[in-house]
């Protein structure tokens, strides 16, 4: 842990100003993934620009429909607010699924957001990490890989998110207000997190002087039955082996609609397009759901400890549609 | 006249959710004829613990809380390779931080009067014999100083070729028993069971983890030292560095767990004395990170174990052989005597025990809660589940009928044995008789459902070397002895002891630990503190009376020590158990739950049923994190564990702890000890991990030999 400096920010625009001009610095949320990779020596940030404390701390509805989520609110907040238990039960529930009631209250949208891997060697400064250190090779290829993606890696990096929250928000089609040194914009959650590639230092499409002031949900009346399902190694308090969000849209025992997204496969959120494409028109039945997630788990390529992520993420994704269905 | 608290309603509620033990004891109060005001002690009473509300008030000093005038801080630097030298070290820009008072690194440390004890030789040469190891230490104003200097320091390597893994064969034999002709008898027997089973690398982690402040003054050596024996550091540490035993006083009035981490000093107590002979006369402290944990203060061997059986068309075991191979580090032999337990457990005419031990660049092996017994009684348990099976024989029924009359291995009697009993206890609560023998036939919803037996054993010893001093000053007993408290419950057990062999009332003893101010106490290991120092505290209190009588003048004083039991040799000596539970395994997922767990010991005398309870369920709810999730990944290519931390290693989570409840059955051993107590820390996870795998094994069919039962390895 090197010495720091830390700054509070009194708006969106003085904050982004501290860090643009500075390029060891960095913003701070609760501080929950941030303050322990510096003490472990992962991150060295310079400077600290504190963002919890601006004035993005509420859950709106939005003018046109939606809803409108601040970057400093805290995830049990979140979690327990009436419009999301409501209305998106399955950002409700994936929230409650991670970390602890602790760190719950501590933890920020937009920190929960970009949260970085915890591949054990990302972790670890003594061993070789391209994410952490570009270039220096990836020792979880050879390694104990129990944690790691089967979806979308690169022979640079096999690490996965580990946001059980950016999942739900992936399948829901939230979209992230950005402030940025040129100005205001908006990205995806699905775009937001990017696939490692050559480049696996780069979690996300942001830049260092990024900051992100909000997370909207659009209006989506078949999210009132969505549900979250998290399958890990302890009842509680483990990130995901797998995930997963979905919501049904069936009528006459016909899929109208799937939206499907999965945890713990890959370096980002994956919105299982293929599967949502499968099921659209497809009868809701068991045989269907299978060969749904068959076809998004087609291209799945195991490493050596985790070749279960794939009957185990096929069999949680046929479970959670037959329960909502 | 005043109620006693024994009749109290509280303690009637107590006595019932521990039933056998508690109520008996209770049954037999009301006869007693209370002096004056409060009924002298008799042991099995249900005591909230003294030191209770210390603790939840958070003014219980602990080992680095203790307060000391101007402190150093310590962080160490350790060794990135496994095997090999230290080069160079560049220590000039960790030196150039602000508020850092040394840079300590073998070319510079203060020599050590012994290193005999390699793992103890801290900063004493350039050789690095496991990853993780000390190479440098930095002593600074504050902690963050210390840390942030600790990474400048510059080490250069030259590594050699390293191996950590333990394969399946190879290793130097460490024990060998033989009886009879294993091959012939399987060979000839109409069932027969042959398996290797496997139990990986595990590491305590105490909520508390292991911290020193040292500081040296012109009589010697003074530590506050998170430990579980304030003598056993004593007695280790004096001649490290060149002292007479009575220049250490050492520390320990409370101690946040220790599971075995805690019996022997580690290199990071030696580190932290060795800096505070370089920062000027000042205390220097350090707490060891829980990353640090996984490399410095000891572990439990991976273990790969062949079982044989050989049984006749009736169930009954004509042949038990046990192979265990355990790693042990290089530079320091640990035997964890995984086999040790199959040689009483059950009758069979013909036997072969074995232990090989195979040195790899490891950090040092040491105890972890019921060494040998909790990973040999894993696997032989789970045989014997396998074997009922193959012999159609219920797994209760089974190991009923292979109850051996004397120890198989000495011949000899046993003091007392109540597997049996505990069995059949267990097995009524637990509604065993109703059970389905069929694998993998019940299923609730999405969950298959199942149950599961095994049974526990733990061996009863005294150490011997303890001695209590007991003094009478106004109207009060003090008791010390420098005994020690890991949150087992000792502070009150102790002092029930001491009232009851007093025949005073509890409330009037006050008892004094964890120092070495007091008489000497054996370490808290072995399930033998309260059978070694309650035997001193008896001793001195009859000693006491003996000189005194019941109206002693004021300032009386007597001292006594644990004697020689001369029923040692005559007997056998062993603890007993059984553990039932029930396990969920998710059909398409492999999620494990274990909604119930029941375990019925015979531990002699149980000395405080509150306390005893609790030791018991936290030694069940180890168990139980051992089957579900303990696993220290070793690396081979870096040669150090990789997931060390509280979110790489699991542990059981509150929410993977559902109903558990231990038992006892009423025991009487006159020859243990002069209380009749066996010891009850490290039973309670004996047996526990197995009868939670057989019971994943009734539920799902599929029958887990590697732990720990993650879910993958019942995904279909
Ligand atoms: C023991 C443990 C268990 C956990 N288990 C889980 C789990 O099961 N599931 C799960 O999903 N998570 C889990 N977490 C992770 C937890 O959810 C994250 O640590 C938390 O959400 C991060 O939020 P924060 O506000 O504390 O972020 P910080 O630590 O403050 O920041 C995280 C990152 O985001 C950046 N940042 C913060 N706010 C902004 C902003 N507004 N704009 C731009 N950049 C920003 C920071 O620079 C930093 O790089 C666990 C964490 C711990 C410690
Ligand atoms: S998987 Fe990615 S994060 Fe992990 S070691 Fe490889 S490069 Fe680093």
């Amino acid at each position: 842990m090197i010495p720091f400096d830390y700054r509070r920010a009194t708006d969106a625009e003085a904050a982004v100003d501290l860090v643009h001009g500075h390029p060891g610095a960095t913003f701070l949320g609760g501080g929950t993934n941030l303050v322990d990779r510096m003490k472990l020596g992962v991150s060295e940030p310079e400077m600290l620009v504190d963002v919890s404390r601006l004035p993005y701390d509420t859950v709106e509805p939005l003018p046109g429909g939606g809803v409108r989520i601040g970057s400093a609110v805290p995830n049990s907040d979140l979690a327990a607010h009436p419009l999301i238990r409501e209305q998106y039960p399955v950002l409700s529930q994936a929230l409650l699924a991670g970390a602890s009631g602790q760190l719950r209250n501590l933890a920020t949208t937009g920190g929960n957001l970009l949260q970085r891997t915890r591949c054990v060697y990302f972790q670890d400064v003594t061993t070789p990490c391209n994410k952490r250190e570009p270039g220096s090779g990836c020792s979880a290829r050879g390694g104990y890989t129990r944690q790691h993606a089967i979806l979308g890696a690169s022979q640079a990096c096999v690490a996965t998110h580990p946001s059980d929250m950016a999942v739900a928000l992936a399948m829901l089609d939230a979209t992230v207000q950005v402030q940025g040194p040129d100005g205001s914009r908006k990205i995806p959650v699905a775009e937001l997190h990017r696939l490692p590639g050559d480049e696996p230092e780069r979690d996300t499409v942001l830049g260092q002087a990024d900051l992100i002031t909000a997370v909207d949900l659009p209006e989506l009346a078949m999210a009132t039955r969505s549900t979250y399902r998290k399958v890990r190694d302890r009842a509680s308090y483990a990130f995901a082996l797998v995930s997963v969000a979905a919501a049904l849209d069936v009528a006459d025992g016909t899929v109208r609609q799937a939206r499907i997204a999965f945890g713990g496969l890959a370096h980002k959120p994956w919105r299982a397009a293929r599967a949502e494409e499968t099921l659209r028109g497809a009868p809701a039945t068991e045989e269907a759901f299978r060969a749904a997630a068959e076809a998004e788990l087609a291209e799945a390529t195991p490493l050596a400890d985790n070749a279960f992520k794939v009957p185990m993420s096929r069999n949680t994704l046929v479970s959670v549609l037959r329960d909502l269905a | 006249m005043r109620v006693s608290p024994r009749n109290s309603p509280a303690f009637g509620t107590e006595a019932a959710a521990v039933e056998t033990g508690g109520t008996s004891l209770a049954a037999v109060a009301p006869a007693e004829t209370a002096p004056a005001e409060v009924a002298p002690e008799r042991l099995g009473a249900s005591r909230e613990r003294l030191d209770g509300p210390a603790k939840v008030t958070g003014t219980a000093p602990y080992a680095y809380e203790h307060p000391v005038e101007e402190p150093a801080y310590l962080h160490p630097v350790q060794a990135t390779i496994a095997r090999g030298r230290v080069t160079s070290i560049d220590t000039g820009a960790a030196e150039a931080v602000p508020g850092v008072l040394a840079v300590l690194t073998h070319t510079n440390a203060p020599r050590l009067a012994d290193t005999e004890d390699a793992e103890l030789a801290v900063l004493q040469s350039d050789a690095v014999a496991f990853r993780g190891q000390f190479v440098a230490a930095v002593v600074a104003e504050t902690p963050e100083s210390a840390r942030h200097a600790a990474d400048l320091v510059r080490v250069g390597y030259g590594e050699q070729p390293h191996e950590v893994e333990l394969g399946p064969e190879g290793g130097t034999p460490a024990a060998r028993t033989d009886h009879g002709d294993l091959e012939a008898a399987m060979a000839s027997a109409a069932v027969v069971l042959d398996r290797t089973y496997t139990t990986p690398m595990q590491h305590n982690n105490p909520m508390e983890p292991h911290t020193t402040i040292a500081q040296w003054t012109a009589d010697g050596l003074t530590l506050h030292e998170s430990t579980q024996g304030v003598y056993s550091v004593r007695s280790v540490v004096a001649p490290v560095f060149g002292l007479d035993p009575e220049q250490v006083q050492v520390f320990a009035p409370h101690v946040g767990g220790g599971f075995g981490s805690k019996g022997l000093p580690h290199a990071p107590l030696v580190l932290t004395a060795l800096a505070a002979q370089r920062s000027g006369g000042r205390p220097v402290k350090f707490a060891v990170t829980r990353q640090q944990m996984f490399a410095l203060t000891g572990h439990r061997t991976p273990t790969s174990q062949r079982i044989r059986l050989a049984a006749d068309d009736r169930g009954r075991l004509s042949a038990i052989g046990h192979d265990a191979l355990e790693h042990t580090a290089r530079i320091k032999e640990f035997s964890e005597g995984s086999s040790t337990a199959s040689g009483i457990m059950y009758a069979a005419p013909n036997r072969r025990i074995t232990q090989r031990l195979v040195p790899r660049d490891v950090p040092v092996t040491s105890w972890m809660r019921a060494p040998g017994h909790c990973p040999g009684m894993h696997v032989l348990e789970t045989a014997m589940d396998e074997m009922a099976q193959a012999c159609g024989v219920d797994p209760v029924e089974f190991r009923i009928r292979n109850e051996p009359e004397l120890d198989p291995l000495s011949g000899k009697p046993f003091s007392s044995r109540n597997l049996v009993a505990c069995l059949r206890e267990g097995a009524r609560r637990f509604d065993w008789q109703r059970r389905d023998p069929a694998a993998g036939v019940r299923r609730e919803g999405d969950w298959l459902v199942g149950t599961g037996v095994a049974a526990s054993t733990y061996p009863t010893h005294v150490f011997p070397g303890s001695s209590a001093r007991i003094r009478y000053e106004g109207g009060r007993y003090a008791v010390f002895i420098g005994a020690a408290d890991l949150g087992t419950g000792a502070w009150t057990a102790l002092a029930q002891i001491a009232a009851e062999a007093l025949e005073v009332p509890f409330e009037v003893v006050d008892p004094h630990i964890g120092s070495t101010e007091f008489p000497t106490a054996t370490v808290a290991g072995g399930s033998t503190g309260i059978t070694s120092w309650g035997s001193a505290i008896v001793q001195a209190a009859t000693s006491f009376r003996d000189q005194y009588g019941t109206q002693p003048p004021e300032g009386a004083e007597a001292e006594g020590a644990t004697q020689p039991n001369p029923d040692a040799e005559r007997f056998s000596m062993h603890a007993f158990g059984a553990q039932f539970a029930e396990v969920r395994v998710h059909a398409d997922t492999g999620e494990i739950r274990v909604p119930r767990m029941l375990g019925v010991f015979a531990a002699g005398r149980i000395v405080n049923a509150r306390t005893a309870r609790s030791q018991l369920i936290g030694g069940m709810t180890m168990g139980l994190s051992m089957a579900l999730h303990e696993h220290s990944v070793l690396d081979s290519r870096f040669g150090h564990v990789v997931n060390h931390d509280f979110a790489g290693y699991h542990i059981a989570a509150h929410a993977d702890v559902d109903s558990i409840e231990a038992a006892w059955i009423d025991e009487h051993d006159p020859h243990v000890n002069p209380m009749g107590t066996k010891g009850i820390g490290e039973i309670g996870i004996v047996g526990a991990a197995a009868a939670v795998g057989n019971a994943a094994y009734h539920a799902t069919g599929v029958r887990v030999r590697d732990l720990p039962l993650t879910p993958e390895k019942f995904l279909r």
